[in-house]
């Protein structure tokens, strides 16, 4: 069972509790009211553990206390507002300004004899977002990792209240610029489900074309950098090369390399013509038997497989625990995939193929890409060659305030969900976006247990998680 | 190793021309003297520095590294220390929670230096704006020289900004 926990200001000026939480028969939304003073919940995080940083993240930023927790820290807030100025509560002005106070954060401490400690960040030595790992460790190998993110903050949620529905589509499709289509459509699909909206198909084909273009463009990315990492610099400049080619056709094809704004509540902003279609079609016909290649160079290279296997570990049993989710849960055993359990046009026709493994370790996580990206390319040449005829965008349906909508995609890197409540004349009143990095950054502290201290940067990129995402 | 070979060889060299600077997006007046800005053309070491972006500018900054662009070949490469770099390359909205290290990073940077930011959020046009978490442009914590917008700017365009920052300024300026 997944989830995600955001409360938030009722409009009768008390609090609710908003849990989102998945069991096989879909997404179930849980609304628990509460009080007025000294507004407070029983903790989740024994049941969930990864409920734990969402709660830290829902007393920073509304004052909503979850009681028995085992955690009190703060998580989202450092030193830019004091504690007891809630950023989220209506009567916060989002201009405010406090003065920098310090974060002086409580890290665990690891005591014994031979433990040292390794804090890197949030400046990182390479091209990455920010964040802080504390890691102690005996000789080589990691004892425990204890992240701290939050660093790339920048007051998403409140913004989004500034905004109106069609609006928000820009800054969702922001929330993290990587996946930014899985964003933009679970906007979409929220805008779409509280407005009574519905998209045309041929708008919810080009959504899947969009989305899957995305998943290949990050695999191949992060596939170069594993390549990398391992010292098989060929693997990041073949890799590179390719996705670079990939961007080019996006933006000769759809005006953005990385497809930002293409869909909008209601439809999406550009077609796809004939001849387009042909191209991107030939386009991945080349693609697909270049990383079929790649794969086989991979699969046969020694050096590169020594260090993939067995490395960064989460075994399918602490996947379960800890609620693993996205291509690293499928890794790991987890088959969960949103295209498939819970299939929305146009995915219901295409019958997409779920890509698993079950050694959960960097090799698996390599291998599932690789299945994921062949299944993208198919999944594109069904979704044209059903291509319906008509028009790719409705405006939308004109609504009353307070009226709710979930958006729930499975981006590339995992499931994205958007709650939304709508305000007078088609604005927010709340919007909360969750990444799948919610759930999987815990899940990194475990895998990097016993590995090596150079490993990190190949363990963290297999996953390859998002700090702006979950940073809000 | 045959296949791996054989690839390389079927791929060739795919590099393409390097763009040329653009003096439009210049923000400060030069403030280096000619001598030593030649002397950072052939070599320049750059930190990047992602002070609250979305990770959008991250993508092509990583793509400008790519063999298309090919950033080494004009002696310029990033660096894991502020320490050692000559430019710090910083993508925004600088948010409140780094806005602390992202000063510290500059000054750790040995003068002379430069800095270049990224993005429409780094220009301070970007949707986050200044809020209680967001400091918005770049240049509201640091110094400034050169600042490409787009959202996020292309891997040349990134590339055009930095050969301006390195480019001694028109005579006359």
């Amino acid at each position: 069972m997944r989830e995600s926990t955001r409360a938030q200001g009722a409009p009768g000026g008390g609090y609710a509790l908003h849990l989102a939480l998945a069991p096989p028969a879909g997404l179930l939304w849980l609304s628990v009211p509460l009080a007025r003073e000294d507004p407070g919940y029983p903790s989740i995080a024994d049941l969930y553990p990864c409920a734990s940083r969402m709660q830290r993240a829902a007393y920073d930023l509304l004052g909503i206390h979850a009681r028995d927790s085992a955690d009190h820290r703060k998580w989202l807030r450092h030193g830019a507002w004091p504690d007891g100025a809630f950023p989220l509560r209506k009567d916060f002005d989002i201009a405010s300004r406090f003065a920098q106070a310090d974060d002086g954060y409580a890290f665990v401490k690891v005591e014994g004899e031979g433990v040292h400690e390794i804090p890197v960040g949030p400046v990182h030595a390479g091209i990455i977002e920010p964040g802080h790992f504390r890691f102690s460790i005996v000789g080589e190998k990691i004892l425990r990792l204890e992240e701290r993110l939050g660093y790339t903050h920048k007051g998403i949620e409140k913004r989004f209240e500034t905004m109106t529905l069609e609006e928000g589509a820009r800054l969702a499709g922001r929330v993290s610029g990587d996946s930014t289509v899985a964003y933009a459509w679970a906007w979409a699909m929220a805008v779409e489900g509280a407005t009574g909206t519905e998209p045309p198909p041929r708008a919810t084909a080009l959504r899947g074309v969009l989305l899957e273009l995305e998943r290949i463009a990050n695999h191949l990315g992060d596939l170069g950098y594993l390549g990398n990492d391992v010292a098989l610099s060929f693997g990041f400049f073949q890799f590179w090369r390719l996705k670079e080619d990939l961007l080019r056709l996006n933006a000769a094809l759809f005006g953005h390399r990385y497809l930002m704004d293409r869909i909008v509540p209601g439809g999406v902003s550009v077609d796809l013509p004939r001849e387009a279609a042909a191209r991107l079609l030939e386009q991945l016909e080349q693609l697909e038997a270049e990383v079929a290649t790649l794969k086989s160079i991979y699969d046969e290279h020694a050096g590169a497989q020594d260090r993939f296997i067995m490395t960064g570990q989460v075994t399918p049993e602490l996947a379960e625990r800890l609620d693993l989710t996205g291509f690293a849960g499928r890794a790991s055993g987890m088959w969960h995939d949103l295209r498939v359990d819970h299939a929305v046009a146009p995915y219901a026709l295409a019958q997409p193929a779920i890509a698993t493994h079950t050694r959960g370790d960097v090799a698996a996580r390599v291998s599932v890409r690789f299945d994921e990206v062949a299944e993208s390319v198919r999944l594109i040449r069904v979704f044209l060659r059903e291509l319906p005829a008509g028009e790719i965008r409705v405006p939308l349906a004109a609504s009353p305030g307070g009226r709710r909508g979930v958006g729930w995609v499975e981006g590339w890197r995992g499931e994205v969900l958007i709650a939304l409540e709508t305000a007078d004349a088609n604005r927010i009143h709340r919007a909360h976006p969750h990444d799948p990095s919610w759930q999987n950054w815990p899940l990194l502290e475990h895998a990097v247990m016993g590995n090596i201290v150079p490993d990190f940067p190949l363990i963290n990129k297999s996953f390859n998680l998002s700090y702006s995402g979950q940073d809000l | 190793m045959y296949r791996l070979l054989r690839q390389i060889a079927k791929t060739g060299i795919i590099t393409e021309p390097a763009p040329q600077s653009d003096e439009s997006l210049r923000q400060l007046e030069q403030r280096m003297d000619e001598a030593i800005l030649k002397h950072f053309g052939r070599s320049l070491a750059i930190r990047h520095v992602d002070a609250g972006s979305c990770n959008g500018c991250e993508l092509e900054i990583h793509a400008a590294n790519s063999a298309y662009y090919n950033l080494e070949r004009l002696g310029i490469k990033f660096v894991a220390s502020p320490r050692h770099a000559d430019m710090l390359l910083v993508t925004g909205p600088v948010s409140r929670n780094m806005e602390e290290a992202l000063r510290r990073t500059y000054e750790a940077t040995p003068e002379p230096k430069l800095v270049v930011a990224i993005g429409d959020c780094g220009c301070g046009k970007g949707i986050f704006g200044e809020n209680y978490a967001s400091c918005g442009a770049v240049s509201n914590v640091i110094p400034v020289d050169v600042a490409v917008p787009g959202c996020p700017p292309d891997p040349a365009a990134i590339m055009r900004a930095i050969l301006t920052a390195v480019t001694t300024a028109a005579k006359g300026r």
